[in-house]
């Protein structure tokens, strides 16, 4: 049984082909990374999966049903699946903790107290417990970043999206957050994972997606894939990557 | 997000010459003290001038009018009031309609268009007019029959359309992923509104909505027009009796003393909402 299946899925933006025909299986568990140049449709893949985008053809179902089944309720995607974005988007004028239990108290109707303390059990779980009253913007990007994790965690999600969450922090940021991810692999936390970091990519992988043009190129283990890619486009990718000091 | 409250005293910094440090307040002054007498020499020596002099600046009949002038600026200023109350709560809900998206909101999204495009192409003084007299008229049992009702009323119907743009403005410029991240967390539309994204519009809107305020503060004389007897009324009728206008520079000066702090408190509310913009980028 799969945790996410995603078949045939084809996605237009206007005129321009996103994604073409792409077919992708998680289990329940599993960590799937997705790596590829800028524009390869990586991050709208990840966006059809919650349905932030919609998509044109194909479908995408989770635990066995279509996310655009009618009988399944929108308010009930969202509280399975949490999604981690590259630039944050925390609420600025909430403190760490509203920012937390925005979603289970207004949208799950979780009472308040229990959902403070579910919020302050995780900010502790990442060493962040001290920061539960301050305001996003006196949080350096590593950790607001990881506050914003724990923001998607607080739904208690069977699935965790994580697109590009590296990408907009200084360099020596960029461990804690990798850490936490690791931390919610450990925790057996199924994952859709878009990202450049291509030693965390191998790290924390159970397998490796290459796209290109909307198209899954190469699908294969960390370790296949990183060192004996078959794809011609895959080899020149990661070629580039080396060159580029990045791997 | 604190602003910082003070810095320590500068201590480096170029040396200026005395030439420097004193130069442009001196001619700065100096200009304007020529300035002043000049206009003052080309006006006073003017040949009308001490007839100007004695129907505009008469002392004693400013001082005569004064009390009744300032009862009748006591209206403007709580029709001023009462005014921006309601204008910032309608429309906001105006606003609202406005930037809801989906089939199930397109009736409040049409009136809302509606009713901006409307009231924000008419001139305040026609709708002061036609609220004012065309009411009224109707004879409608149960309305008021008082312009001044049916006057403030228009100026809040007219400033509201210019208050929501205000409003869609600062929801347009709020970033777009939260929006987004409001929904990936389930937040329904109406929840996303009020939760994240008009706490953060509101705030950003604040100079521009107190813009709006001051012009309004001296609009509400249109209701003179009307009848309402508010300042420039009163001083409107003490020139019909005496031939001398003195009344009306009564009246401007207690709109001005009305008018100046509050346009310091918007230019200071403005530098506040700059430096946080600015710290926030930072």
């Amino acid at each position: 049984m799969y945790k996410i299946e995603i078949e045939n899925l084809t996605k237009y933006y206007g005129d321009k082909l996103v994604l073409d025909n792409v077919t992708l299986r998680v289990r329940n568990h599993e960590v799937v990374v997705l790596i590829g140049a800028s524009g390869s449709g990586k991050s709208t893949l990840l966006r059809c999966v919650n349905d932030l985008v919609p998509f044109d053809s194909g479908s995408i179902k989770l635990d066995g049903v279509s996310i655009y089944d009618p009988d399944f309720e929108i308010k009930d995607l969202y509280k399975r699946i949490g999604i981690v974005f590259q630039s944050y988007n925390l609420f600025p004028h909430m403190t760490v903790l509203d920012n937390i239990t925005l979603a289970p108290r207004k949208v799950h109707k979780v009472p308040k107290t229990e959902s403070e303390e579910y919020a302050k059990e995780l900010l502790a779980l990442f060493g962040l417990e001290q920061f539960s009253e301050s305001y996003p913007e006196q949080l350096s990007g590593g950790q607001q970043q990881r506050v914003a994790i724990v923001r998607a965690m607080a739904n208690r999600p069977d699935v965790l999206l994580l697109d590009e969450v590296t990408a907009a922090l200084d360099p020596e940021l960029i461990g804690d957050v990798l850490k936490v991810i690791k931390d919610l692999k450990k925790r057996g936390m199924t994952m859709l994972i878009v990202t450049h970091e291509m030693g965390f990519a191998r790290d924390v992988a159970d397998r490796v997606c290459f796209l290109d043009g909307g198209k899954i190129l190469e699908e294969a283990p960390p370790d296949k894939l990183f060192s004996s890619p078959e794809n011609p486009r895959t080899k020149q990718f990661l070629q580039r990557i080396i060159e580029a000091g990045r791997l | 997000m604190k602003l910082k409250s003070s810095s320590p005293p500068a201590k480096a910094g170029r040396i200026l010459k005395k030439r420097d440090k004193y130069g442009p307040a001196v001619i700065s002054t100096a200009s304007i003290i020529i300035v002043v007498l000049l206009l003052h020499a080309v006006i006073t020596r003017s040949e009308q001038w001490p007839k100007i002099k004695a129907q505009f600046f008469d002392v004693h009949a400013m001082i005569d009018v004064f009390p009744k002038v300032l009862k009748g600026f006591g209206i403007n200023m709580s029709v001023w009031i009462i005014s921006l109350i309601v204008i910032a709560v309608w429309a906001l809900i105006l606003a609202i309609f406005r930037s809801l998206r989906g089939p199930w909101f397109t009736p409040l999204r049409v009136f809302a268009v509606v009713y901006i495009d409307l009231f924000r192409g008419l001139p305040s003084l026609l709708l002061v007019l036609l609220f004012g007299f065309g009411v009224p008229a109707l004879q409608i049992p149960g309305l008021p029959r008082s312009s001044l009702f049916w006057g403030a009323l228009a100026m809040i119907t007219s400033y509201s359309a210019y208050a929501a743009e205000v409003y869609r403005s600062g929801i347009d410029a709020v970033h777009s992923g939260q929006g987004v991240a409001a929904k990936a967390l389930g937040l329904s539309q109406v929840q996303s509104l009020f939760y994240c994204i008009l706490p953060q519009a509101v705030r950003n809107v604040i100079p521009s909505l107190l813009n709006l305020a001051v012009a309004l503060q001296k609009d509400v004389a249109l209701l003179s027009v009307l009848g309402v007897r508010d300042a420039v009324r009163e001083a409107q009728i003490y020139t019909a009796r005496t031939f001398n206008y003195s009344s009306l520079m009564t009246a401007a000066l207690l709109f001005l003393l009305a008018t100046i702090p509050m346009a310091r408190f918007t230019d200071y509310m403005t530098k506040k909402d700059r430096q946080r913009r600015l710290q926030d980028a930072g």
